[in-house]
């Protein structure tokens, strides 16, 4: 468990301490109107949608599978959603918003039915089976908005992103309540070992009696849910559907959460935790190339530079390499490096050197 | 069966290996071992799992260092720094799995790496040729254009082979080459090893299967926990002493098994499972099969011969196109595994790690698994899981007693016990084996046919599949014979002995006293893996 927190934690706490150093004012939090505002409630409420994402894909890619469409689910649950409430009889009303958002999470459910289908039933590879949805899912988008972006002005729907409980928004509130479902569900009954070993070994769960065809159904069912509550929350922001541009590449977003999250693609064990931090550090990172100032013709370089060195950072092989060269500057009486990872300072490699195991362990292909 | 070449142990070994030892951390993988390999021969190492036997390959192929000790080759004493090092001085290895692209030609995976190229783009005819010559060499009757996964394991096999002898190969290592293949196929891949005895190649061949050794080797290596136990010639050893050398202490578990009686079951006794008229359509004819409580049934017959599938059926791991099963009474559904589990029965695959090791979970996981399948997503309390894991460790012998170890880093055999416990915990009426002693070690083999036993006795109805007959013969009541498909005989009694049932699979009849095959047990032996 140290080990899951250990990965995915410290490149948000560099990332803040460098908005500690650069930024003033990044941490500060003032209350206005009743709600709360600053840098940091910024990066919570706007990272909401993804990590909700996140954690839907956590459970897919735990199941050995991937899903593409989450980004286009988004773009068709606030399509759907604006588009019912514009075309109700008193579009202000809350019957209106409420009845738009049964629709769409109706058909995110639907979507996410589909997506497992193909993949549980039809056996065929999730890439695949969702690349389907997020292309065609875009199109539908489309379809419903006729290719304009409808504007909506309803207070209840407006709510979802702009209100707040307590003076904390309630995207937040909902993504943080979803996180501590799918954690108690995970932890306290035996669904995170049984979506593990379906995802370690699928053949073997199902022979050992595990329900593994329903279970992969459930986790794409709930991975469409989160994306279409995601899309509410995107769409509620701007009080808007953008079918063209809402979420667009969201799945891609959602799916590094995960990577920094420590969950492998490979399927197997998966950190709920790491996937929060994941996608944290993802909106922080957003989050800071604004409060920088950096030009946004660089902005994507520099969020380039970030996510490659975190994710080599995790590869085992170059931690190995960067821990010889440390111990060499090191037995050369040089200074330590000056930035090293906070938490307990125990690179891989020293383990890997010195323990029983005289290599890498590899994890077992099926 | 094959003339023994005579090196002669006076003649200056092409390899020589002495004092090597590998340590991991504290640990000591290999003590002190001596080995020598001549020109010309096929050498057998043989061990327990953990023995070193892998480990004293790497250390030789550069894949480990060397701790202490030297290794002379042809002579001229080196150390190589990789496998690839040791290749270009002559040493090439063929693993168990194979390790090829299978969706290449054989011509390509033949040269794969070293194709011959014309103005430098590779010249496909070139390669065509190359790979026809290699063929040619084993004998392989195979279009080189073809694609390699359209062959199977076996010949994918020799055609490692072929990749790895085409080189200026003179000491050719196969580590467990035969564990996935059938008789007839570990033929072949013999007769391509004697050819390459034949033609001064030093041979160094690891295998499992007792058998196999003494068709194939002409000198045989034992370790044991790292340390060298003895170098014999083949023909000189006896079994017991080859045996005894490599397990030691364990050799009591075997003989006490030898004693154990097989008690007639009651015909009066309901069966614990009833099937009648099974079949599946390309896997087997439909078949009869009844097993009682306290009852070992065993299923014999070659690779292809139904028994695995009859198995699946009766699991419901595959669907069975007719027939009914019952099961203590009342009919099964026979739709999937669940079915069959809720009524009772449990069933380990003989493909363990891809249809039961659920390697990167942790042994009390894995042993809990069936169990919190069947209560669904209530979870069992962890002190619970703690006294499922705890207790099955004890009972089976689970090596190391961790139950936080993660499953894919126990050996074989150890993965098995887990795997017998995951279903033990659930309490079954009936066990279906197949191949559980498959790829393990003699002493956990002793171990877990002692453990079938056991159940028997307590009343535990167990189907029984080993490719090796005597295990089936020994463990069985009665033994059920397949062939081509579909049932032969059923021999209960005293009928049933090896002789007979090798009969049965050879023949389709079984006549005591026809012409017996002589001289190439393993034939039979070895059906399969």
């Amino acid at each position: 468990m140290r080990e899951l927190w250990r990965k995915p934690f410290w490149p948000l706490v560099v990332l803040l301490l460098l908005n500690l150093v650069l930024a003033p004012g990044f941490f500060a939090v003032r209350l206005q109107d009743g709600r709360l505002y600053g840098s940091l409630v910024d990066i919570l409420h706007n990272g909401a949608p993804v990590a909700l994402m996140a954690l839907g894909m956590t459970l897919v890619i735990a199941t050995r599978g991937i899903d593409l469409s989450v980004g286009a689910i988004v773009a068709i649950c606030g399509a759907v959603t604006c588009a019912w409430i514009a075309a109700s009889p008193d579009p202000t009303s809350p019957g209106a918003a409420i009845g738009g958002i049964g629709v769409a999470l109706g058909l995110a459910v639907a979507l996410g039915a589909w997506n497992g289908f193909l993949v549980s039933v039809l056996g065929i590879q999730p890439i695949i089976a969702t690349l389907v949805l997020m292309t065609a899912g875009r199109g539908l988008a489309q379809l419903v908005t006729d290719g304009q972006i409808i504007t909506v002005n309803n207070p209840l729907f407006s709510a979802i992103a702009g209100g707040e409980l307590l003076a904390v928004p309630l995207t937040v509130i909902v993504a943080a309540a979803v996180y501590a479902l799918v954690a108690l569900a995970t932890r306290r009954t035996a669904l995170g070992t049984l979506v593990e070993a379906v995802g370690i070994n699928p053949a073997a769960s199902r022979l050992a009696g595990v329900r593994a065809r329903t279970l992969i159904w459930t986790v794409y069912v709930f991975s469409a849910l989160c994306a279409g509550v995601a899309g509410l929350m995107i769409s509620s922001n701007v009080n808007a559907a953008d079918a063209n541009n809402a979420g667009l590449w969201l799945e891609l977003d959602a799916i590094l959460a995960v990577v920094i999250g420590g969950t492998s693609l490979a399927g197997g064990r998966f950190s709920i935790t790491g996937t929060l931090f994941g996608a944290l550090t993802i909106q922080t990172l957003t989050t800071t190339i604004l409060s920088l100032g950096i030009p946004p013709e660089v902005s994507l370089v520099f969020k380039a530079v970030v996510v490659i060195v975190v994710c080599l950072l995790q590869s085992p092989k170059a931690r190995a390499l960067l821990g010889r060269r440390r111990r060499r500057r090191g037995a050369a009486g040089g200074a330590p490096p000056a930035d090293p990872p906070p938490g307990p300072p125990t690179p891989d490699p020293d383990r890997a050197d010195g323990a029983a195991t005289p290599i890498p362990a590899q994890r077992s292909t099926p | 069966m094959t003339a023994v070449p005579q090196p002669g142990p006076d003649a200056a070994p092409l390899l020589e290996m002495t004092g090597i030892s590998v340590a991991f951390g504290p640990v000591r993988a290999l003590d002190g071992v001596d080995f020598r390999l001549h020109a010309g021969e096929v050498h057998a190492l043989m061990g327990e799992n953990g023995a070193g036997k892998s480990t004293l390959i790497k250390a030789l192929t550069g894949v480990y260092p060397v701790d202490a000790g030297r290794v002379v080759l042809d002579g001229a004493e080196v150390a190589f720094a990789g496998p690839a090092q040791a290749q270009a001085a002559g040493i090439s290895t063929v693993y168990q799995e194979v390790n090829l692209c299978p969706n290449l030609s054989v011509a390509e995976n033949l040269l794969l790496g070293r194709e011959p190229r014309r103005w430098g783009r590779i010249d496909g005819r070139g390669v065509r040729r190359r790979a026809r010559e290699v063929l040619a060499r084993l004998h392989l009757d195979v279009d080189p254009a073809s694609p390699l996964d359209s062959h199977s394991i076996a010949v994918q096999q020799l055609v490692s082979i072929g990749r790895a002898v085409q080189v200026d190969c003179k000491v050719l290592i196969l580590d467990e080459p035969t564990s996935s293949l059938d008789a007839d196929e570990v033929a072949e891949l013999f007769r391509v090893i004697s050819r390459l005895r034949a033609d001064g190649v030093a041979i160094l061949f690891v295998t499992h299967f007792l058998d196999q050794v003494y068709a194939i080797s002409d000198r045989t290596t034992v370790l044991r926990n790292g340390r060298l136990v003895g170098e014999y010639r083949t023909a000189e050893l006896p079994r017991l002493q080859l045996v005894s050398a490599m397990v030691g202490r364990e050799l009591e578990t075997l003989e006490q098994l030898e004693r154990v009686p097989a008690e007639p079951a009651s015909q009066a006794v309901a069966p614990v499972l009833a099937a009648s008229g099974v079949s599946r359509r390309g896997a087997i004819e439909p078949v009869d099969l009844v097993v009682r409580p306290g009852e070992v049934v065993g299923l014999a017959g070659l690779l292809g011969s139904g028994r695995t599938e009859l198995a699946r059926l009766l699991f419901g791991a595959d669907r069975a196109d007719t027939g009914e099963i019952t099961v203590d009474g009342t009919v099964l559904p026979m739709r999937t595994p669940r079915d069959a589990i809720s009524a009772g029965v449990a069933f380990t695959s003989e493909n363990r790690g891809a249809e039961g090791v659920v390697g990167d979970l942790t042994v009390r996981d894995n042993i809990v698994l069936a169990m919190q399948a069947a209560r669904g997503l209530r979870r069992i309390p962890r002190r619970a899981q703690d006294e499922a894991a705890a207790r099955w460790i004890e009972v089976l012998d689970i090596r190391p007693p961790d139950p936080d170890a993660l499953l894919r880093n126990l050996s074989g055999g150890n993965q098995q016990k887990v795997l017998l416990a995951r279903w033990l915990a659930t309490g079954p009426r009936l066990l279906i084996l197949d191949e559980p002693t498959r790829g393990i070690d003699v002493g956990a083999k002793a171990q877990i046919q002692a453990l079938v036993a056991d159940l028997a006795r307590e009343g535990m109805g167990v189907v029984y599949i080993s490719a090796e007959l005597e295990e089936v013969v020994r463990l069985a009541d009665r033994v059920l014979v397949l062939r081509d498909r579909r049932p032969v005989a059923e021999l209960a009694g005293e009928d049933v002995e090896v002789d007979r049932v090798m009969e049965l699979i050879a023949t389709g009849h079984g006549e005591p006293d026809a012409e017996r095959r002589g001289g190439a047990d393993w034939e039979y032996g070895r059906s399969d893996a």
